[in-house]
């Protein structure tokens, strides 16, 4: 029993780490129907960001913000440049483009900072507490704790401040807004800055653990894309519970489900995939929708 | 005669297009013969990949996983059953072609966003997959396919022609390679221009009005899944006979990519872009370090860019530079290059004897 807890604990742990990054999917879904191939990649060059201002001296709470805040930037600049020439294109090459992207900003962190996995420092120790009767890192509460104060930020974001209100309108109905002087392409770009912002964290909470590398997020972005796909790839509420769940799924799974293991633990992520897509396609927190032809 | 001399310009295009792949190991030698091999093979993947995302509209980001398939079939019953190496392509290409039918069906419910996340993951998983019955794959260490023999005709008529010494057995594989990519776009040709064709692309551009005209919108789209995966079965297999060794890191995610970038630089929807797309997506990475390392004008630390990053920089921004610029690949500009030049050299001529051109849209 104890060690059940213990494997739903580290679950949950990692399950954060899968439920920022599917955040940031849901967030770019959201603006402009599209699920960002590039997410994964793009927060594994913001952390290497991180890590190279955390070497040149500054510490992790100064280097946090300020990584948040390029990658922010980054984001912007991204969908400025390569997204919005096509805006208005079908899916197919929206997602080509993205695909696109993520080789290419994988290709270029390979470049500036090498294929040698590095160790990148955490601010939560690794200490032990006992909940429960299960021991619990600092390590994962910090984890679990900081996904939280995303969601409720992002939460707080969309539903409370009239910036937010503007970025919803915009995404559902693009042609009313633009009516009522909203910039629509501009609030596209924010969603692909917070999008990025939100991507960098999960980044920043994987590299202690992952160790950071051009092809960290490889397979994080695939528990993200269970975890988007779970909650209803368009409620960010939804993101955060099938990133938790899918953590602790694939751990128990790892853990117990004889002949799964270390390495079959991804396809126990696209087996979630699959079967919710066809049980039920709209995810557990989605609405269905309509569409007039 | 007077046929020949009025057919249009692809024909003759064709015919030299022919004459140079079918001379080629004649002229090179017998590595770059292996290499062209491969470019055989990327263009019949890519054709597969072509017919399922250009004419049907279904995207696959996993058909490195389909040609892991095709590889496996052959390398497991040549190596382990002594099957002639020739009769495991279409059982390769077979045994593909159904498992990709069947993972079409439940393809069908997805909407294309779903669909490229659905298989992306499949082409993430797909080493991890393969590593696991060790008894059947031999596990990280792969397995070895000997390289097959030229047998004897082929072997005299190549020494006839050349005077050289004999063929060897990557000369032969380009051949069957040829001989088999040669079949299989001139059945992709006639499946897009007949019926199933235009129904794929009804489907494509409008699923409830192709429906609505009596279009059997499932079968097509589950069909169109498994032809692409046959070709990819196919290629998958002599990928495997032509590398003489397959392991799960044979197919990476970045092979799913590269038939991707390579359907998209081609050309989709169209039938020479596939040959295009696998000319380009095997030699960009090779010529452009070559070329940017044998270069004294470019700065040290660009061209340090291009060997260290290797393709993923160039694959990556050609695929988004080609989808902003030119969405219709390498054979779309070809083609409006062809047009624009033909449209000016006739409207010259036309000046000269004073007749108005006609105009092009009641013609």
């Amino acid at each position: 029993m104890q060690e059940f807890l213990q494997q739903v604990v580290s679950g949950l742990a990692t399950g954060g780490i899968f439920a920022s990054l599917a955040l940031a999917l849901v967030l770019i879904y959201n603006a402009m129907g599209l699920v960002n191939f590039a997410q994964g990649e793009m927060a594994m060059f913001a952390t290497f960001i991180a890590l190279v201002l955390i070497d040149h001296g500054l510490s992790y709470w100064i280097a946090l913000p300020l990584t948040l805040v390029i990658a922010f930037a980054g984001g912007v600049v991204i969908q400025r440049v390569v997204i919005r020439p096509v805006e208005r294109a079908p899916v197919l090459t929206l997602v080509i483009v993205t695909l696109g992207l993520a080789t290419l900003v994988n290709g270029m962190a390979g470049f500036l900072f090498g294929y040698v996995p590095r160790s990148f420092p955490t601010p939560f120790s690794a200490s032990t507490v006992n909940i429960l009767g299960a021991l619990a890192s600092y390590q994962d509460l910090g984890v679990i704790a900081v996904s939280g104060v995303v969601l409720v930020l992002i939460y707080l974001l969309l539903q409370r401040t009239t910036l937010g209100l503007a970025l919803r309108a915009a995404s559902h109905h693009p042609d009313a807004s633009r009516l009522l002087g909203i910039r629509v392409s501009w609030m596209l770009a924010l969603g692909w800055g917070l999008a990025s912002a939100v991507g960098a964290v999960s980044g920043m909470l994987a590299a202690p653990i992952l160790l950071l590398q051009p092809n960290m997020m490889q397979t994080v972005i695939i528990y993200a894309f269970a975890a988007a796909v779970l909650g209803g790839i368009e409620s960010p509420l939804g993101a955060v519970v099938g990133g938790l769940i899918v953590g602790v799924t694939v751990n128990l799974a790892g853990a117990y489900v004889p002949g799964v293991g270390g390495d079959l633990q991804l396809a126990v992520a696209f087996a979630i995939i699959i079967a919710v897509l066809i049980v039920k396609p709209n995810g557990l927190f989605g609405t269905a929708s309509l569409r007039r032809v | 005669m007077r046929r020949l001399q009025q057919s249009p310009a692809r024909y003759a295009l064709l015919v030299v297009a022919l004459i140079l792949f079918v001379g080629l190991p004649t002229v090179v030698t017998s590595f770059q013969s292996a290499e062209w091999t491969q470019v055989l093979i990327f263009a019949v993947a890519i054709m597969g990949l072509n017919i399922l995302v250009g004419y049907s509209g279904q995207i696959s980001l996993g058909h490195g996983a389909f040609m892991a398939l095709g590889a496996y079939t052959t390398a497991i019953l040549v190596h382990r059953y002594n099957v002639d190496y020739l009769a495991t392509i279409p059982i390769a290409g077979l045994l593909t072609g159904i498992v990709g039918f069947f993972l079409g069906i439940p393809a069908l419910r997805l909407s294309a966003l779903y669909l490229a996340l659905a298989t992306f993951a499949l082409a993430v998983i797909t080493p991890s997959l393969i590593k696991r019955p060790e008894q059947l794959t031999g596990g990280v260490r792969g397995i070895e396919i000997l390289p097959p023999q030229p047998p004897d005709f082929a072997n005299s008529a190549f020494t006839a022609v050349t005077g050289g010494p004999a063929m060897t057995s990557d000369q032969w594989l380009y051949y069957v390679c040829l001989v088999i990519a040669l079949v299989l776009f001139w059945l992709a040709w006639n499946l897009v221009r007949r019926r199933p064709g235009r129904a794929l692309r009804a489907i494509r551009d409008g699923e409830v009005a192709a429906a609505a005209f009596g279009v059997n919108i499932a079968g097509y789209k589950t069909l169109a899944f498994g032809i692409s995966a046959f070709y990819a079965g196919i290629a998958g297999s002599l990928y495997g006979l032509t590398i003489g060794f397959v392991s799960p890191d044979t197919f990476p995610v970045a092979l799913s990519i590269q038939i991707l970038v390579g359907a998209v630089i081609g050309g989709l929807a169209s039938v020479p872009g596939p040959v295009l797309g696998g000319i380009v997506t095997f030699w960009l990475p090779i010529v452009s370090n070559q070329f940017v390392g044998s270069q004294d004008w470019i700065p040290a630390q660009v061209a340090s860019v291009f060997k260290n990053a290797g393709p993923a920089v160039s694959y990556g921004a050609l695929l988004i530079l080609i989808m902003i610029f030119a969405p219709r690949g390498l054979f779309g500009l070809i083609v409006s290059a062809y047009t624009w030049l033909q449209r000016r050299v006739r409207g010259a001529a036309e000046r000269g004897t004073g007749h108005a051109p006609p105009d092009p849209q009641t013609v």
